[in-house]
């Protein structure tokens, strides 16, 4: 009788707060359906008829199509590229650690913590030496970077709980280390990436300043269509819930559906 | 020690011993390393360059400033504003999402009906750009006039707050709380639920209570978690910005400009780059000091 | 290995995608700001597509801020991805002078240059030369709900005193149902809330700097005016004002919230417009308010289309600023969208359109706010600089926010307003010391 009492509680608890944290995302969604005038109308109309005019509009205003292309091309062939850079590195650092591994982990993860404006005119430059301003190429160069010392470190944290004595075996019938890596480690660690690769596109597909900084036309993701829809003449939130729903979109499904496996590489280790 | 920081799994993680066969690790590690060092060293030493000049975009002639730009800056009072800012902004976010982060794990540990939905739910607003999440606060949740918490408030006979006037930092602060709470339950409720049940079992048969549980099997257990939590947020939370320009553009005054802010006002606001540079050089040494603390701190911890 | 090789190859192959274009044609890449006007810009474009087979268009459409940076950025470091900018009458003599942008001599006799209306041509020119072509033109003036001063039994002058607008304010303001006195902008920014603040200390005889370039912050007609501006948004404007630029108070106008509005004349064409107000039927206008000095009480800006010096695509990018400023262009709007619509400010031949005056009955007042803000002859007292809301040097953006910070920080109560202005001054002094000044 207790126990039912308090599961109902937890019920209530847990629904509750799930939706307190949910609801201004389920509250922009609703917003992207109605027109701009029942958008702002007092008190906040929570049954109306649902209107698409929003989304023609922002369709016929802005090529989404392109920059969710950019968005999703930009986030893959970069975390593909740090994974590729990092598989080695957080080997030979989980494997054989030396007196430096430490430092030189956290001297990568202090690179992460300078504000990126600081050295925007100076990257604008260099991008505009190599001819790679609005490529995406470019985008991708500074993703990769960016991401790296993340990548490397949940990779490092992974590594570390592949018990060394399977590698040993493989060693004693003669593997080398490519394929110590490639046959052995990978295959034992690929959760692990799976892990890391997901919260490097998330990382990638929300990071709103180089995206916008480096990028025009050819290469601009959704960050750069975000911010044409931002603060528009006139009634706009109704607008702005739409094309913040199409940003946000594909992520969040992909988040969603992806959960379980981000989870894991999220606790860097510091969950068995 | 060394090994432990990042991990914390020393003892699950048992050191290769490769017996009589030395392995020449440089050339895993190189390119990773060498990759990041040119993206670290290449801006670095045109910042460093840079600050030394007086090079304002609008007006192109490069020349000489020595120390200039850094006497500038430091005499500046908003630096220390900023500073001041950045610490609180980042002290309170990484509080409220621990707690908020522990308790919610907690409740989701739970076995409730439609637990799997809820939660994904509650972890959505972590997939969200920051940049649509300051604009769906700032217009449609704590606009005083139009916004759903200034409705709220008229419901019950209040005046609405009018948040980026009023308690600016304050709504920085819900804001960036509420894109990392998501985060810490993750990880919180991962660490919790792989809490040995025998041991739960075992506390509850010697009557502990469901409060004195949570502090002391719950709570102990979390410890790590809790350091990973504030690490990776840390590095995040330094760099604040996206939140900022959309909701109060680092005002009314200097009330909400961190240091990521005040450069970026420096630099595309007032296209001064040889301030900018210095204010970047000031931010890397501060991104330092607090990298060495929190490093510290949480080593202890995962240490333990 | 094979997997590895095919899967780098489809990577390269991915990027590489993403870079080639077809050089078919020539694309010309614009960049402008997210307005009303220019949205309608970008829609018609396809109409200038179809006439120009050989040029395809490729938008950059960002919010004002985000474009500013954006478009400086690249212009000062030359970086060439623009062939088309969207700037102001702030940026184009001084990016003139830098010589970062092309100049617009040879204009086709169809163009009819001297059709520009001369203060727009003016504060478009660089030694006497047209460095960009206006895409639509703004002054300041009054917005009134014709209603609600009726019901209180007042009436708004042609030219309002602001001692006028408090007393109206004071009757109009109704907060229970969410009907507020008066709508300003309280926004910081040198482009928000300073290009308010500074017609307001212009008419009350203050300025930005002295003949010897001295900053004039912490002056008394400073304080008198800044005093009047929190007394009007803290007793009878809405909530939350300090987060209200243009946009925000003309969403909240044309929804009915505010009884009086002093902005940009560009904002008639929307408020009139029954698709996007609410209050068109309802709407009232006046001139932008005075008080002891009345030269220099409303501001004059525009948005005009340059063509960086970076661009290699000169003779195709000219075509297009051609077109989209051209008499044919405004034509094109007024019969596609509706008169009211059409781009104000720039053209005589507008005024004199009667299409246009009739759908838009505000015009006469537009025309005559614009033709009397005078850039040069503004203030009380002899100013170095040239700009009405502004100063026309490149430090100025800089003081210009600060300084809107600053009077955001009085309005919202978090500084008091005297240590607010001293506050400006200093910060505006160092400024101008670290910049150099007084120049001779």
């Amino acid at each position: 009788m207790d126990s039912s009492k308090s599961k109902i509680g937890v019920f209530i608890l847990g629904w509750g707060a799930a939706l307190v944290i949910f609801f201004p995302i389920l509250w922009m969604l609703l917003t992207g359906f109605k027109t701009e005038v029942e958008a702002i109308s007092t008190p906040p109309k929570l049954f109306f008829t649902p209107t698409l005019e929003n989304y023609y509009a922002v369709f016929e205003r802005a090529d989404y199509m392109s920059f969710a292309i950019n968005s999703i091309v930009i986030s893959v062939v970069a975390t593909a590229l740090a994974i590729l850079i990092a598989v080695p590195a957080a080997y030979a650092m989980a494997f054989f650690p030396t007196k430096r591994t430490r430092g030189t982990l956290l001297w990568m993860l202090s690179t992460k913590m300078m504000p990126p404006v600081g050295v925007l005119v100076p990257m604008y430059l260099l991008f505009r030496d190599f001819g790679i301003l609005d490529t995406r190429t470019g985008l991708i160069i500074i993703y990769t970077l960016m991401n790296l010392p993340i990548v490397i470190w949940m990779l490092y944290t992974f590594f570390k709980e592949v018990p060394g004595e399977i590698l040993e075996a493989g060693r004693m019938d003669g593997a080398r280390a490519r394929q110590e890596v490639t046959e052995l480690l990978l295959p034992l660690a690929l959760p692990g990436i799976a892990s890391t690769a997901l919260l490097s596109i998330i990382l990638c597909w929300n990071e709103a300043f180089w995206s916008l900084n480096l990028s025009a036309h050819n290469a601009a993701p959704l960050t750069a269509f975000i911010a044409s829809f931002s603060s528009p003449e006139g009634l706009f939130w109704a607008k702005l819930s739409a094309a913040s729903t199409l940003a946000i979109a594909p992520i969040l499904v992909f988040g969603w559906m992806s959960q379980r496996q981000l989870v894991r590489g999220l606790t860097f280790g510091a969950v068995k | 020690m060394s090994a432990s920081i990042a991990t914390g799994a020393v003892k699950s993680a048992p050191t290769v011993r490769r017996s009589g066969q030395k392995v020449r690790t440089l050339p895993f590690v190189a390119p990773a390393v060498l990759i990041l060092l040119v993206w670290m060293i290449v801006p670095l030493a045109m910042t460093l360059y840079f600050s030394a000049m007086r090079y304002n975009l609008l007006n192109p002639v490069v020349e000489f400033a020595g120390i200039g730009n850094y006497q500038y800056l430091l005499e500046d009072p908003s630096l220390w504003t900023s500073m001041w800012n950045t610490l609180v902004l980042v002290g309170s976010v990484l509080v409220i999402t621990v707690v908020a982060g522990t308790l919610l794990a907690v409740l989701f540990d739970q076995d409730f009906p439609g637990r799997g939905v809820a939660r994904l739910f509650a972890i959505a607003p972590f997939f969200v750009m920051p940049t649509v999440s300051a604009l769906i606060w700032k217009n449609l949740l704590m606009h005083p006039i139009n916004g759903i918490f200034g409705w709220f408030s008229r419901l019950f006979g209040f005046q609405p707050v009018d948040w980026f006037a009023e308690y600016p930092m304050t709504a920085v602060i819900m804001i960036v709380s509420w894109q990392w709470i998501p985060f810490a339950l993750l990880i919180l409720l991962t660490a919790i639920q792989s809490l040995d049940n025998e041991q739960k079992e075992a506390a509850r048969m010697d009557g502990a209570g469901p409060i004195s549980m949570f502090f002391f099997i719950i709570l102990p257990h979390l410890g790590r978690a809790i350091s990973v939590v504030v690490m990776i947020e840390t590095i995040f939370l330094l760099t604040v910005f996206a939140e900022i320009f959309v909701t109060t553009s680092g005002g009314p005054g200097l009330a909400t400009t961190n240091l990521a802010f005040l450069i970026y006002v420096r630099a595309l606001l007032e296209y001064d780059v040889g301030g900018a540079s210095a204010g970047g050089v000031i931010a890397i040494i501060l991104a330092n000091i607090v990298a060495f603390f929190v490093v510290r701190t949480v080593a202890r911890n995962l240490e333990a | 290995m094979i997997k590895k090789t095919h899967f780098l190859g489809l990577l390269t192959a991915t990027i590489l995608a993403g870079t080639t274009a077809v050089q078919a044609q020539t694309r010309l890449t614009i960049a402008t700001v997210n307005n009303g006007d220019m949205i309608v810009m970008q829609k018609l474009s396809s109409k200038f597509e179809q006439a120009n087979p050989d040029i395809k268009l490729d938008w950059v459409v960002l919010e004002e801020n985000v474009l500013r940076q954006r478009v400086t950025t690249d212009i000062a470091t030359k970086g060439g991805q623009y062939d088309v900018l969207t700037i102001g009458t702030y940026e184009v003599p001084i990016w003139a002078m830098q010589g970062w942008i092309k100049k617009f001599d040879n204009l086709p006799a169809a163009y009819d240059v001297n059709d520009v209306l001369k203060p727009v041509r003016e504060g478009l020119s660089y030694n006497n030369e047209l460095y960009a072509l206006p895409f639509y033109a703004e002054s300041s003036m009054t917005y009134y709900r014709k209603d609600l001063v009726q019901k209180a039994g007042m009436t708004m002058p042609d030219q309002p005193t602001y001692q006028q607008i408090k007393d109206l304010a004071a009757k109009i303001h109704d907060p229970a149902n969410q009907v507020y006195g008066i709508c300003l902008r309280g926004k910081p920014g040198w482009g928000e809330n300073m290009a308010f603040i500074s017609t307001m200390v212009n008419t009350f005889g203050g300025q930005w700097f002295d003949q010897n370039w001295n900053t004039k912050i912490d002056s008394p007609e400073w304080k008198e005016a800044i005093t009047l501006y929190i007394d009007l948004l803290k007793n009878y404007g809405p909530p939350g004002a300090s987060s209200n630029g243009f946009n925000e108070n003309l969403a909240m106008f044309s929804n009915g919230q505010c009884g009086m509005w002093i902005d940009s004349t560009v904002a008639s064409g929307m408020l009139y417009n029954p698709a996007t107000s609410k209050v068109a039927d309802k709407l009232g206008f006046a001139q932008a308010p005075i008080a002891s000095w009345p030269k220099g009480s409303n501001w004059l800006w525009s948005w005009a289309l340059a063509v960086p010096e970076s661009s290699k695509k000169e003779d195709a990018a000219k075509k297009f600023v051609t077109w989209a400023t051209s008499k044919e262009y405004i034509q094109l709007v007024g019969e596609t969208e509706g008169w009211v619509s059409a781009p104000p400010g720039t053209r005589q031949s507008t005024y004199e359109n009667k299409q246009y005056l009739d759908a838009a009955p505000f015009a006469k007042f537009v025309e005559t706010a614009i033709e009397t803000a005078d850039p040069v002859n503004t203030t009380k007292n002899p100013k170095a600089y040239v700009g009405v809301q502004f100063a026309g040097i490149p430090e100025f953006q800089a003081i210009g926010t600060q300084t809107g910070q600053t009077m955001a920080a009085a309005l919202t109560g978090q500084m008091k307003l005297d240590q607010a202005l001293k506050t400006a001054q200093s910060a505006a002094e160092r400024a101008m010391k670290q910049a150099g000044y007084p120049k001779k």
